[in-house]
């Protein structure tokens, strides 16, 4: 039934669309409908991805989980060991360290960072109002060859390098479809400081009733290259328990 | 189930969109899918800086306005920057932040303000909400061509005042001071003078933004003259937000001004100072107020004070003492004595333009000059350049054969240079060989020796410079008896011949031609240019003598002969002459009448001479020299007997170059003003190309015949490289019309490379890259954003050989494959071993790329070969792949091994754990394969210093590395170690199998007593596919 609704609201609107001025507000209800309706959305508890992260031959299997109380782990599996990366209980955020493979904190400033972060899942547009982010639509763009509407999300200020700065993230919507299929955000820390990271969202498909993009390429944008994401499988409210989250004291 | 009724509705969606796809037309920004362009610097030598803008509270952030190359903002105290105005006009006025949101409200006014000969133009203003993601194009300043003033109220981020200083090379009524009172939506024009007439310098009291001062400026470029000054120049001042205006000219000089600087002391609102160019050489100089503008007194009038008032007035104040005075000029020079007396900056690129003070931190100091930015951090004595802005600007490009082939082009103010287009680690500062100072113009390369041409402005130096002796020979054209004194152009022609290796060809207004490379001369055509007196004006500069040369008229501009015919030679003038001959020399036409809708004596900027035909050629010509923006391309086929033009109104701006393309004639490249245009229908629709290439001015292009890459020397951001254009050659309304298209593949080569490369720091610019992977490019008509999409290469008996990221945007997509397979699965162990990471390398050969969309399958063939440099025999080749491939399966064998011992080692001790009776069957088959386990992998230890010694696996594992990443043969040490390392393995091979069939059966006998499952395996292969 669902499927059908999201057939003809897909058709439907790769129709009417491109013609008619669309406020950020109806692209984004048109986007949780067109993936599976906000009420299916907003019952999502936690997502288990399994996946792998492709560079040229070489996966790299992972597992990640996110709950909506905003507790996140990522792991991955190789030649035996397990390191895990961003690992987040709420409080303390941590990941494997690879030369000893012991798990260490992260920064004082990205776990504040990172509990700003907690009531963004499973989507950071999902009661963005509610949070007091504010949503601005932009000119429309051609990315990707493709017509999109480009929406700017801004979310509570970060801290970074002991200073206070914007959070933005441009979110690009197929005009065909609403769906996301490109996100960019100014890198604000590391290496790559001043650049904008670009992720691009393909491969769209459901579980249980949800949307959800099954290959993510991230890189720089206007660099060529980048890596992968690939998503094998997705499960819907999956059983956490705390010690998955927990920071290992002597691990 | 579900998904592909999605699928199919999308298809139906797509398929209802199939009639537009009928009517597809050869342009826009899809066209060009992941084509993606290079930008490779240099950077070492940087480019001109206009302007520059501090934070008003947060020193880390810092903006620079570039003359050609957009603007940058540094976030980490300038010590990087990045660009943040790629898609817009990239020649810059000015920045202002808006100190009421200074975090994310930016304004820009383009169109650079020093205004030499060789200046690009401006389109507008600019503002950013979000600190310059995002651009808005603020309304009525289209015809602004360049701003020198934004100053934003200090408590209303709505209140604006812009100073448009306006076109350089003509009449224009949009000059003046703007006020807008709404953030930009409305304008009024509070202060103008009159056509001639525009806003210099615009300065707001800090203290009091009702009140400002604007200098005005009378000045008038043409392409043989320049005059700054008259009698309608002036400073003036408004104490009432921009009302009424009045003149503050008392103790100014008596006569015509010129251009003026204004500059207010942030911490003394009443000092003012201002650096006026006037009548009598006496009377230049810094002038200063300590009444708000009300009365002055001149303080110093010395040579770098009065120095080209046009190219250095600004003048600026340190924000916490008055006193402390620094002036842009050759060197730029600080007073610390309010004005009186002067010393030189740090020792850094000459022509200083901006300077601004850290805001908490007057010893910080950030300087734009002609090469890039400098920073100090004593006050301006001691300067370090900023190493990641690839700013250059290139007059001109070209290209060698040699592999890779090198750039060689001259830039504005840095001399000539050429560099590699591909370098180990990166084309880096380091790779950029210097081959002339001054300012560098044509550089070309000897078709077949390792010499090359260069020269600095005015043909002052031509250069014939031996590459592997590093010595130079000056082979300028010098009159002879009885001739003419020479007329070159600042960037005077060259043209090397592709039929004689040695001729060499310069253009004054004869053509002189050369048989061995510059030695003797001989002058090949009578004057061929208009030979116009009144363009040939000597004294240029106005209130300021600027005789430089740069305003030499009546000159050769561009010359090209023929690669079809020898005899048949083009020469274009500035003066708007197109002479033709066919032979050689002797006779020449002057066939520009022959040009429909030309204006008469438009530059003739350039002229390509066809490979498509001896009578074919196309001629740019561009006005902008007398206010004229339009591009004016041709072509002819008939030796210039009729032309036809080739633009479209796609194209924004005036143009200065194009190239053709050796194979499709329809595919054509076109530098402007405003970036890069190409046409696959030969020039019925022009498209933009915008991927990672800004809309910088293309002042030259070549297109490299081996590599198909464009090479595009821009005016502000470098070399821009185009990799491998022939896909453009297949793209017709036939291939658009397709779902998914695939093009041919340029065989892949597997190139040895072994080096080492990478001497940058994280802050210096190194340019990337093309890559040696094999390419492979197809057409998708609509972006893939629903159902699984990917794709892998096979071999011709389609066992898969790797899974690739599939590209999926609409256009053309571009996946790349570095011939290289899976890597093996390593045993489990306690730290990782590299071998894991290495993959096996496929053999030359035919492969397939099989492209899996939704249920549809589409597959192209493509050739992968051997380096044909290389040295390595066939045998030597497949012996590497063979111990390649033996070695890649011994280590799955090996963790297969380890996999089934961990697994008994698990299910033993959980039997235990469970019930301690089982110790006695398990305990024995746990210690046994411990003690096996030690051997074959590390146990204990990390990944760095606490690491344990190598076991079997990590043994393998290097040794396999080393040969799959070699291309050569195994070494007879290699050969003898995996003997070693293999006789080992079947040792414990054995041991396994032995405690296997000592201790298992007593275990599993246990094990089904106490009613457990039997130790059961995964085959190998499902062990192998398995993710953990």
């Amino acid at each position: 039934m669902k499927t059908i609704k999201l057939l003809v609201a897909v058709l439907l609107f790769s129709f009417v669309g491109i013609t008619q001025a669309q406020t950020a507000d109806e692209i984004v209800a048109n986007y949780f409908e067109n993936t599976g309706g906000m009420d299916a959305w907003k019952a999502v508890k936690g997502i288990q991805f399994e996946g792998a992260i492709r560079v040229q031959g070489m996966e790299l299997p992972m597992t990640m989980v996110q709950t909506t109380d905003g507790r996140m782990m990522t792991k991955a599996e190789f030649q035996g060991m397990t390191f895990y990366q961003g690992v987040y209980d709420g409080s303390v955020l941590w990941s494997t360290n690879q030369m000893t493979m012991k798990a260490e904190k992260m920064d004082a400033e990205a776990t504040a960072n990172m509990k700003l972060e907690m009531n963004d899942f499973p989507d950071a547009l999902l009661g963005w109002k509610e949070k007091g982010y504010t949503l601005e639509k932009l000119e429309n763009e051609t990315i990707d060859g493709t017509e999109t509407f480009k929406l700017k999300l801004t979310k509570e200020p970060a801290i970074v390098d002991g200073v206070e700065v914007p959070s933005v993230k441009f979110i690009y919507f197929d005009m065909d479809n609403f769906v996301p299929i490109v996100e960019e955000e100014e890198i604000n820390a590391g290496p790559g400081k001043g650049m904008v990271s670009q992720t691009k969202f393909s491969d769209y498909q459901e579980v249980d009733g949800l949307y959800f993009p099954f290959s993510m390429m991230a890189g720089a944008k206007g660099q060529p290259g980048g890596q992968e994401i690939i998503i094998k499988s997705i499960k819907l409210n999956p059983e956490v328990s705390d010690d998955m989250f927990a920071y290992p004291e002597q691990k | 189930m579900k998904t592909k009724h999605l699928v199919l509705g999308l298809c139906l969606a797509a398929l209802s969109f199939e009639s537009h796809a009928q009517d597809v037309v050869l342009k826009g920004k899809e066209l060009f899918g992941d084509i993606s362009a290079r930008q490779i610097g240099p950077a070492l030598m940087s480019g001109r800086i206009i302007d520059m803008e501090a934070h008003p509270t947060n020193p880390r952030i810092i903006y620079t306005g570039t003359a050609g190359g957009g603007v940058w903002k540094s976030n980490d105290g300038g010590a990087s920057y990045s660009p943040i105005f790629d898609k817009h006009m990239q020649s810059i006025g000015q920045v202002a932040v808006d100190p009421n949101d200074p975090d994310q409200t930016i304004w820009v006014g383009t169109g650079e303000i020093w205004t030499r000969n060789s200046v690009s133009i401006g389109d507008g203003l600019y503002k950013t909400t979000d600190g310059g993601s995002n651009w808005d194009k603020i309304p009525g300043f289209d015809n602004s061509e360049r701003i020198a003033g934004i100053e934003v109220h200090p408590s209303n981020g709505d209140v604006v005042y812009v100073g448009v200083l306006g076109a350089l090379w003509s009449d224009s009524e949009d000059r003046g001071v703007y006020k807008t009172t709404d953030g930009g939506k409305t304008w009024n024009k509070v202060l103008y003078i009159d056509q001639k007439t525009g806003v210099a310098d615009l300065i707001m009291d800090p203290s009091n933004p009702d009140i400002l001062y604007a200098s005005m400026w009378e000045h008038r470029r043409t392409a043989w003259n320049f005059n700054s000054g008259g009698t309608q120049s002036g400073l003036y001042k408004s104490t009432d937000g921009g009302a009424t205006w009045n003149k503050i000219h008392n103790g100014f000089p008596a006569g015509k001004l010129g251009r003026i600087g204004v500059a207010v002391a942030p911490s003394e609102p009443n000092r003012v100072y201002a650096v006026i160019e006037s009548e009598k050489d006496e009377d230049k100089g810094l002038y200063r107020s300590e009444d708000g503008g009300a009365n002055w007194k001149k303080t110093n009038g010395d040579f770098s004070l009065t120095v080209r008032p046009f190219y250095f007035s600004r003048i600026v104040v340190d924000p916490k003492n008055p006193d402390v005075v620094v002036k842009g000029g050759l060197s730029g020079s600080i007073s610390r004595d309010g004005g009186n007396t002067f010393k030189p900056l740090g020792n850094m690129h000459s022509d200083i333009h901006d300077i601004i003070f850290d805001v908490n931190n007057s010893d910080a100091m950030h300087v734009g000059t002609d090469g890039g930015v400098y920073r100090s951090w004593n006050g301006g004595t001691t300067m370090e350049i900023v190493n990641n802005l690839p700013l250059s600007q290139f007059y001109h490009i070209s290209v060698d054969d040699a592999e890779p082939y090198r750039i060689y082009g001259g830039l504005q103010d840095n001399g000539s240079w050429y560099g590699p287009s591909s370098s180990p680690g990166g084309i880096e500062a380091r790779d950029w060989v210097r081959v002339g100072v001054g300012d560098g113009f044509r550089v070309l390369k000897h078709p077949t020796k390792e010499i090359l041409y260069s020269e600095m402005q005015g043909a002052d130096n031509v250069w014939r410079y031996d590459m592997e002796r590093n010595y130079t020979k000056n082979v300028k054209p010098l009159p002879a008896k009885n001739s003419a004194d020479l007329r070159f152009n600042w960037n005077a022609p060259m043209a090397v011949s592709s039929h004689q290796p040695d001729r060499f060809y310069m253009g004054s207004q004869f053509l002189h031609v050369s048989e061995n490379m510059g030695d003797t001369w001989k002058v090949i055509s009578p004057d061929l240019t208009t030979n116009d007196p009144l363009k040939q004006d000597k004294d240029s500069g106005g209130l300021s003598a600027d005789n430089s040369g740069a305003e030499t008229h009546t000159t050769i501009f561009t010359i090209a002969e023929s690669p079809v015919d020898q005899k048949v030679i083009w020469v274009g003038t500035d003066d708007g002459n197109v002479q033709v001959t066919k032979d050689g020399g002797a006779n020449w036409t002057n066939v520009v009448a022959n040009v429909p809708g030309l204006p008469a004596n438009t530059w003739v900027y350039h002229i390509e001479a066809s490979v498509h035909g001896a009578g074919t050629a196309y001629a740019v010509f561009e006005g902008h020299a007398r206010g004229d923006m339009k591009a004016y391309v041709y072509k002819t086929t008939d030796y210039g007997q009729s032309w036809k033009s080739i633009v479209t109104d796609d194209i924004k701006s005036f143009a200065r170059n194009i190239q053709e393309d050796y194979v499709n004639e329809n595919l054509l490249f076109l530098g402007t003003e405003y970036g890069l245009y190409i046409t696959v229908d030969g020039g019925a629709n022009w498209s933009h190309f915008t991927n990672n290439f800004p809309p910088t001015a293309v002042h030259f292009l070549d297109l490299q015949k081996r590599t198909n890459d464009l090479v595009a020397g821009t005016h502000g951001r470098g070399v821009i490289i185009v990799d491998d254009i022939s896909v453009l050659r297949q793209v017709t309304p036939e291939v658009l019309a397709k779902k998914v298209h695939f093009f041919d593949t340029k065989p892949g080569v597997m190139v040895e490379e072994g080096g080492f490369g990478g001497g940058s720091t994280e802050l210096q610019f190194v340019g990337p890259n093309p890559g040696t992977s094999v390419k492979i490019k197809y057409y998708l008509q609509k972006r893939h954003t629903f159902g699984k999409m990917s794709m892998t290469i096979q071999d011709m008996d389609g066992n898969e050989i790797v899974k690739l990221p599939a590209g999926k945007s609409k256009g053309i997509n571009i996946v790349n494959w570095n011939y290289t397979g899976k890597s093996p699965k390593l045993a489990a162990a306690k730290t990782f071993s590299f071998g894991g990471f290495t993959p096996v390398r496929v053999q030359a050969g035919m492969y397939k790329a099989v492209l899996t969309k939704g249920k549809d399958t589409y597959e192209t063939t493509f050739e992968v070969k051997n380096d044909p440099k290389s040295f390595i025999t066939n045998t030597e080749r497949d012996a590497q792949y063979k111990t390649s491939q033996e070695l890649f399966s011994v280590q799955e064998d090996l963790a297969y091994m380890v996999y089934q011992i961990d697994e008994m080692i698990n299910k033993g001790k959980s039997a235990i754990d469970n019930d301690k009776k089982a110790a006695r069957a398990a305990q024995p088959l746990i210690d046994e394969l411990d003690a096996l386990k030690i051997t074959l992998v590390v146990t204990t230890g990390d990944n760095y210093v606490g690491t344990a010694p190598p076991q079997l696996r990590e043994k393998l594992s290097s040794l396999y590395s080393d040969v799959a990443s070699s291309y050569e043969a195994p070494s007879a040490a290699q050969l003898d170690n995996i003997k070693l390392l293999m006789e080992r393995f079947d040792t414990a091979k054995i041991d396994f199998e032995k405690i296997k069939a000592k201790r298992l059966g007593k275990f599993n006998k246990y094990l089904e007593k106490a009613g457990m499952e039997a130790m059961s395996f995964k085959t190998q292969k499902e062990f192998i596919d398995s993710q953990e």
